[in-house]
């Protein structure tokens, strides 16, 4: 009896060990579903050729629904190993929570700048909990067929914007901007945080209101929304029920010219349009000035903190960190640009066009989504009503940063007066 | 003596045994929807109170502040905007729907009542959109109603109105009656359905009597058939109102966002409750002020329905037919 008891024993100690040297199966919670595909193809054997004691999958959620069922999977124990992060509070949150697992020390952080970490550190910087993965660059993509039928060059000043915008509303044959208030956000995203880094000179202006230092009533922050005001002239009859996929549609199709737009819509302008695209970033006041971009921190991965297998999962991220993921990234999915230092070769042109800005200019972020979105009224959900209410001609520019600022100071004790 | 003593004791026990089981199947009965109805909605609507008397730590943890979420959402004066905003558009999506859908439904049943043989196939067609997906409905109705691919203006341009076209979804003074009046079209087979049941319901006896008495088939309708289906009418009222602040939430959702765009005109109490629970962006989810906004919708609905069954329902007078 003692000896059946003793054998099984060895066995199951022995089946146990071979279990934990066979293959550790890690799974990735994303909201990112459009990305299933370059993950099992391109990104996933990639790190199990080098790993191949490691197994992963990459397992996706709606991304409306991504938030929720992450936190009710979290808090239940059955969340996957590995995180994909949503920048700033989103992720600050489930860190505090004790969900996501402290990667201060991890190996290849210290290929990112800080900028980039800011995303998912803590507010003094001191803890990280994600690994950038990727950021979104803002500016326009524009119809290079219409501005070669037109004779019209890239514009470099705001003068200059409005002159092309001019010229190509007298022609008449295109829209001149492809941009509705219909879904409000384009107003925020693609408007006010795309051109008005210029104006505030980025992370300046942005740091100024996070001290208190700054107001959303100073010039630098209501001169972008007199410049955005001035867009209605130029957008498509009826643009106030003009859709976002609407405004994809119109540029996509030809019917455009210019599209205020994000670094991510890329890949899908790649595939439907069939004219040559061209991008310029955020005009300028005046030639010569310093041009500052929106280079938006928008996705990191984590590990969570109940994961079983913390050495796997630790291994998954460190090769997410290094220039190997960066240059792979970038090129599976142009218009998400990692944010490591690492220099690489970037083959979609309209992708290293964008990502040429970085040299030319400073880069910022989006100005209400560190800390200024934390309260309640929301500065980011104020951002996108008052946007298109300045685009609509409901609104002054004066009113709408009377709100914004009203709003913030209404929560947050560095803007109280 | 003791003979009868026996006697009349047993069926007295007999009786009590009776008595006992049958009690012990209505409770047996009973129980199933009891058990259910408790478990997923009176347990859920506690529990859903209960939470709105709490306040969220940022270490997870609640703590109990009493009615002070209720003051919030009151008194606040950026909550109290949000919320009398959506309260009130859901009046007027209320009254949109009393004024159009629940007429439209009664006309719609009156002519079909009327033409059984051949109204087969319009009551089915009317009813289908009742059965589809808001989100499709939603989305075909952005379409037709599009600025830049809508069949709207070129049909208005058709009768020579192309001037009358505007962005009615995109517009603050327009898009809460538009979205009522989608909202009207997808729904309107319900209230028909219903009076035409109730219709057909009338015996032919009571419509010949009125005819040999000389009425005509207005008056028989206006005299007759309406007092009959007057506790139908009631019915379809209640469950507009109930509707209108529950079953509103998806189709404004789906067409206008969380924010009910534009510049929050078609914003109501079911897209506000689903922005502050949920969270929005980068607004993040807040479950007790949630919870307050739910029970509020709940109280609102409650009195609603209090009311029509005090002043409305006990007056409504049932005929035996």
């Amino acid at each position: 009896m003692k000896r059946l008891l003793m054998t099984t024993a060895a066995y199951a100690a022995l089946s146990l060990a071979a279990a934990g040297a066979v293959a550790q199966t890690l799974t990735i919670e994303s909201w990112r579903s459009e990305d299933q595909a370059i993950w099992d193809e391109v990104l996933l054997p990639a790190f199990e050729a080098k790993h191949p004691d490691i197994n992963v999958e990459f397992k996706p959620t709606a991304p409306t629904e991504y938030n929720a069922a992450l936190n009710a999977r979290l808090d239940g124990g059955t969340a996957g190993d590995l995180i994909v992060c949503r920048p700033f509070d989103g992720s600050l949150v489930l860190y505090q929570k004790g969900h996501l697992a402290e990667i201060t020390d991890l190996a290849g952080l210290e290929n990112f700048p800080s900028v980039a970490k800011a995303a998912w550190s803590t507010d003094d910087g001191a803890e990280t909990f994600c690994v950038p993965m990727a950021s979104v660059i803002h500016g326009f993509i524009y119809n290079r067929e219409a501005f070669e039928e037109l004779g019209l060059k890239e514009p470099q000043t705001v003068e200059e914007f409005f002159a092309v915008l001019d010229a190509i509303k007298e022609d008449g044959s295109y829209t001149p901007l492809a941009m509705g208030t219909a879904d409000q956000w384009e107003s925020a995203t693609m408007g006010y945080t795309n051109i008005g880094p210029n104006y505030w000179k980025g992370e300046e202006g942005r740091l100024g209101l996070i001290e208190g230092t700054a107001k959303f009533t100073d010039p630098e922050f209501v001169k972008p929304l007199e410049v955005l005001a001035r867009w209605s002239d130029y957008m498509g009859r009826g643009y106030q029920a003009q859709s976002y996929s609407d405004s994809q549609n119109l540029f996509t199709l030809g019917r455009a010219a210019i599209y205020p737009a994000g670094s991510w819509e890329i890949t899908g302008f790649n595939k439907q349009a069939f004219f040559e695209m061209g991008a310029f970033p955020p005009p300028v006041e005046a030639a010569g000035d310093t041009c500052y971009i929106s280079d938006h921190t928008d996705i990191g991965i984590g590990m969570n903190a109940a994961t079983e297998h913390p050495e796997a999962a630790r291994t998954f991220l460190e090769w997410v960190a290094s220039p190997e993921f960066a240059e792979l990234y970038t090129n599976a999915l142009p218009g998400f640009f990692s944010l490591s230092n690492a220099t690489f070769e970037v083959k979609d042109p309209l992708a290293r066009e964008f990502l040429s800005w970085r040299e030319q200019c400073e880069s910022t972020i989006r100005v209400a989504h560190q800390i200024l979105s934390r309260g309640e009224p929301n500065t980011w959900n104020n951002l996108w009503t008052v946007g298109a209410n300045v685009i609509n001609g409901v609104m002054t520019p004066e009113e709408a940063a009377r709100t914004l600022q009203d709003g913030l100071a209404k929560w947050y004790a560095p803007q109280k007066d | 003596m003791t003979q009868t003593a026996t006697d009349s004791a047993a069926p007295a026990a007999l009786r009590r045994r009776r008595k006992r089981a049958g009690r012990l199947h209505i409770v047996v009965f009973l129980a199933p929807a009891v058990l259910i109805y408790t478990i997923f909605s009176v347990y859920p609507l506690a529990e859903s109170l209960r939470l709105s008397l709490y306040d969220g730590l940022e270490d997870g943890s609640a703590v109990w502040i009493g009615l002070g979420n209720y003051a919030t959402l009151l008194f606040d004066p950026d909550w109290a905007r949000q919320f009398w905003n959506a309260f009130s558009n859901n009046l007027v999506l209320f009254f949109v729907h009393m004024v159009v859908q629940n007429p439209l439904g009664l006309l719609l049943a009156a002519l079909l009542s009327l033409a059984p043989r051949f109204g087969g196939a319009y009551r089915t067609l009317i009813f289908v959109p009742t059965l589809l997906s808001v989100v499709i409905v939603g989305f075909i109705w952005e379409l037709i109603l599009s600025p830049l691919w809508g069949v709207a203006e070129t049909l208005l341009g058709a009768v020579g109105l192309a001037g009358l076209y505007q962005p009615w979804l995109g517009l603050e003074s327009s898009a809460l009656v538009t979205v009522s009046l989608i909202s009207v079209w997808q729904y309107v087979g319900i209230p028909m359905m219903l009076i035409y049941a109730a219709l057909i319901a009338i015996p032919d006896e009571l419509i010949d009597a009125a005819r040999v008495d000389g009425l005509s088939g207005f008056a028989i309708f206006w005299k007759v058939k309406l007092p009959l289906i007057l506790p139908t009418l009631g019915i379809v009222a209640i469950l507009t109102y109930i509707g209108n602040f529950t079953a509103s939430f998806d189709l404004i959702y789906s067409i206008q966002g969380a924010l009910g765009a534009p510049n929050f005109s078609t914003d109501v109490m079911g897209t506000l409750l689903f922005r502050t629970f949920f969270g929005q962006q980068l607004q993040l989810g807040d479950v007790h002020m949630g919870a307050t906004v739910a029970s509020m919708l709940f109280f609102i609905i409650l009195v609603g329905v209090t009311i029509y069954l005090a002043l409305v329902q006990r007056r409504l007078q049932r005929y035996e037919m």
